[in-house]
């Protein structure tokens, strides 16, 4: 591998920063939504499943 | 089409996709290493030098977008032919990740631009198709969120997602009906060579799979928050 740009490093470093960037934060973004969806349903079975017990 | 229901029924795309992630997620992220490995390690293009690296990101962010756009279309249609709700929530958790991949095709595209042809921007065919393509999408997620009903918003996105395709192949035909800086298509066609024309099939996959891998989480989300919103409203009665 050959990590020397030359004078075109400012341009190609951004274009890939850039896109690392992009791609891992949707990638966080939407298995912290999944989690957090996963987590609000179970909580909500959960307390249904009490207040069914209890009556 | 009765095939394609039967997964499409929301329990079974659960177990389904849930079985089908983990393969999806380890193949987008060998893809992408192995492409980058191969791209970085391909010598300078006798045209362009070491700028063909912006290449092995900028085809496969621009092609994905596209590709998305297209299953957008195709699952509105089936939403307005055959008022399947499934294919309301596949396309409207499809949409942010299409968006993104416009705005890094832009992006990259532009930091491209730059050292090629000496711009950032033309008001070109293509390029003004493609940036008509990020509004689209911009516009698609709106009126999702603008309209409460949610029958009422999946059928206006849709409608708009079918309009709105017009716009595909004017973005794919504008390098031959119009004059423009773009380079025409045919990479994958005409005679790149080997060195360069893998690890660019390779970040294509890459990309790709990794739109399904998140596409189907994304949908898997939608489904719980349904299911939530289900239970508070039995809850409510």
């Amino acid at each position: 591998m050959n990590f020397n740009m030359g004078e075109y490093g400012v341009y190609i470093w951004p274009a890939y920063g850039v896109s690392a960037l992009a791609l891992t934060g949707i990638t966080l973004w939407t298995l912290l939504a999944w989690r957090r969806a996963k987590a609000r349903l179970a909580a909500l079975e959960s307390t249904m499943q009490q207040t069914a017990q209890d009556t | 089409m009765q095939f394609l229901f039967r997964y499409a029924n929301p329990h079974n795309f659960m177990r389904l996709s849930g079985a089908v992630l983990p393969f999806t997620a380890i193949a987008t992220v060998l893809c992408i290493a192995t492409a980058l490995y191969l791209g970085f390690s391909a010598p300078p293009d006798y045209q362009q030098g070491r700028t063909v690296l912006i290449m092995f990101i900028h085809v496969p962010a621009a092609t994905a977008a596209m590709n998305v756009y297209g299953a957008i279309a195709v699952c509105s249609l089936l939403s307005l032919v055959w008022r399947h709700p499934l294919s309301d929530t596949a396309a409207r958790a499809a949409a942010p990740l299409g968006a993104l991949f416009t705005a890094l095709g832009l992006v990259t595209g532009s930091l491209w631009g730059k050292p090629m042809w000496g711009t950032y921007w033309v008001w070109d065919a293509r390029l003004t198709s493609f940036l008509l393509l990020l509004f689209i999408y911009l516009g698609y997620m709106a009126l999702w969120n603008a309209i409460e009903d949610e029958v009422r918003a999946a059928r206006a996105a849709a409608i708009l997602a079918l309009v709105g395709a017009v716009n595909i192949p004017v973005i794919y035909f504008s390098v031959q009906w119009w004059s423009t800086l773009h380079q025409g298509e045919g990479i994958i066609s005409g005679g790149t060579a080997p060195v360069f024309l893998w690890p660019l099939l390779l970040m294509m996959t890459g990309y790709m799979l990794l739109f399904l891998t998140l596409w189907m989480v994304g949908i898997r989300t939608a489904i719980l928050q349904r299911r939530a919103r289900n239970l508070m409203q039995a809850a409510g009665r």
